[in-house]
């Protein structure tokens, strides 16, 4: 089977587009992409499309009707927020498979403002905030106060997350916000669900981004000063566990990714020099330390303290700014995460750039649950 | 439609709480004879061992012990907070989500795995399109 390489990856600056069709979004990072490989859409041998809002609207297809309708395959893929990382995927095993050597990926995402989650109620009565809450911002906060609880994690350690990827969002132009949000402020903002506050809450945005992957044999052809090679694609989906009824466990299923990605690429965390991980919640971002093999269980705390996870520490994570600052369209982040990592092996993040990085992680949950991981390598 | 036109008695707040126009609600859950685990609404496969036909139904407890929460301050507009939004594992087997009422929504009194009961009352006078009533449950710090 041959390696796949990256050969063009590129994102828009997230923010808010309600001018635009989602097509239209999509149609920029996919051409943004394609200028980075320099190549064209004619040379594309398919397609693979990632976007929740409009699951059933053929938006691949609408996005060569934006850029060029040379007829190739569309796959539209939905997996909720690991929808980007999906159709990535897809589009890396196509070429694993054999069957292409050249093809584009796109995520993409027109948001609306406001609480995700705890809508659907069924038959009957609407049941939020009377069995509980099904909004995001509370089952986060549930799944950080099981780590309370295990390990004695506090609200203040989960708000430094939120001080830190706010800090790096500062030092990247393409992310929603560049805004520095000290402790106190980001405590003392709105309390949504405890322990989370609005500033530990993702940003709502449009945003999309999107990659060209092709064969080892193109990538030769092509030219591989700037190729960035594809070590493991994972992704799994949540493993049974006792308490995943009323409970979504968004640990096992990052594990289990983690555990074969890791396999894959033939690597250890202790190889990984950056990391993407999916902080929709700043609660989420302390369980995936853990969950990822950056630190031992029940570190994760001492490891936000200790600052090994800032821009400069043992592990920067979330350089990009992360969900919470960078924003995430949530068919889109799969894949901006990709170009995160991409940029920092290619020694081209300029002010956020992680010294020396060789290796770097994607990591990203779907509620419900997916979880998509990708290890990628420096070739230059 | 009328008031008229509702049914007699209270209809339950999801079809996993049985009894509900009776003076003896409770929360049915439905159990693996192979491996144990607990699951809330009917089914024939365990998800767990993925055993078939060994699904049985159990009434569980009305007992027990407060695994994890949140305290929500914004929700859907119309929807009343603060709130504590709670999980539950009950003695015996089954863990259900829910409202934890008759305690402060604070962090300083709210301890993991207080014990706690479930009680059966009205679904906070939310009625259907039809004006039914609901019963539903609750989670409160045990006697």
């Amino acid at each position: 089977m041959s390696d796949v390489y990256i050969l063009g990856v590129d994102m828009i600056k997230f923010g808010r587009f309600p001018e635009k069709t989602v097509p239209q979004i999509g149609a920029q990072a996919a051409l943004m992409a394609l200028d980075d490989a320099g190549l064209t859409i004619k040379d594309m041998e398919a397609l693979y499309c990632g976007n929740l809002g409009q699951a059933s609207a053929m938006v691949g297809q609408r996005i060569l009707q934006e850029i060029g309708q040379t007829g190739i395959g569309v796959v539209n893929c939905s997996n909720a927020c690991a929808t980007g990382a999906t159709a990535f995927r897809e589009a890396w095993m196509s070429i694993k498979a054999g069957v292409h050597d050249v093809v584009l990926a796109v995520g993409v995402e027109q948001m609306g403002k406001g609480l995700l989650g705890g809508g659907g109620g069924g038959a009957g009565i609407p049941k939020e905030g009377l069995l509980g809450s099904g909004t995001m911002p509370a089952v986060f906060a549930e799944a950080g106060m099981e780590h309370a609880r295990k390990y004695g994690t506090t609200f203040e350690q989960f708000a430094k997350v939120s001080v830190k990827n706010h800090h790096h969002s500062t030092l990247n132009p393409k992310a929603m916000y560049q805004i520095e949000t000290p402790l106190e402020t980001v405590m003392n903002a709105e309390m949504i669900s405890y322990p989370n506050t609005k500033l530990m809450c993702s940003v709502n945005v449009d945003g999309s981004a999107a990659a060209v992957l092709v064969s080892e044999k193109k990538a030769r052809e092509l030219g591989m000063s700037r190729a960035v090679k594809v070590r493991a694609s994972v992704l799994t989906s949540d493993p049974y566990s006792e308490r995943d009824l009323v409970m979504p466990d968004v640990n096992a299923v990052t594990r289990k990714a983690a555990a074969k990605a890791y396999e894959m690429a033939g690597v250890g965390p202790e190889d990984v020099d950056l990391v993407e991980l999916h902080d929709c919640f700043a609660t989420a971002e302390i369980l995936h330390y853990e969950n990822l093999g950056l630190c031992g269980d029940g570190e994760a705390g001492r490891m936000i303290d200790d600052g090994e996870v800032e821009l400069g520490g043992r592990v920067p994570v979330n350089v990009s700014g992360g969900l919470l600052s960078k924003g995430h369209p949530l068919g889109a982040t799969g894949i901006a995460n990709i170009y995160e990592v991409s940029t920092h092996l290619r020694r081209e993040a300029d002010k956020r750039q992680v010294e020396g990085a060789r290796i770097g992680m994607t990591h990203v949950i779907g509620l419900g649950s997916a979880c998509g991981i990708h290890i990628l390598e420096s070739v230059a | 439609m009328s008031e008229e036109q509702a049914v007699s008695g209270p209809l339950p707040v999801v079809n996993w709480l049985k009894g509900a126009n009776t003076d003896d609600p409770f929360i049915e859950g439905h159990k693996c004879g192979e491996c144990g685990a607990v699951f809330l609404g009917e089914r024939s496969t365990c998800s767990a061992c993925s055993a078939r036909d060994k699904i049985s139904t159990v009434r569980l407890s009305t007992k027990g012990k407060l695994y994890s929460y949140c305290i929500v301050h914004r929700s859907f507009p119309g929807i009343e907070v603060p709130y504590i939004s709670a999980i539950v594992d009950l003695e015996g087997g089954g863990t259900i989500k829910g409202n934890l009422i008759n305690i402060e929504p604070d962090p300083e009194k709210i301890e993991f795995d207080m014990p706690v009961e479930v009680v059966f009352q009205d679904a906070l006078g939310r009625k259907d399109k039809d004006g039914n009533n609901y019963l539903s449950y609750f989670f409160q710090p045990a006697a």
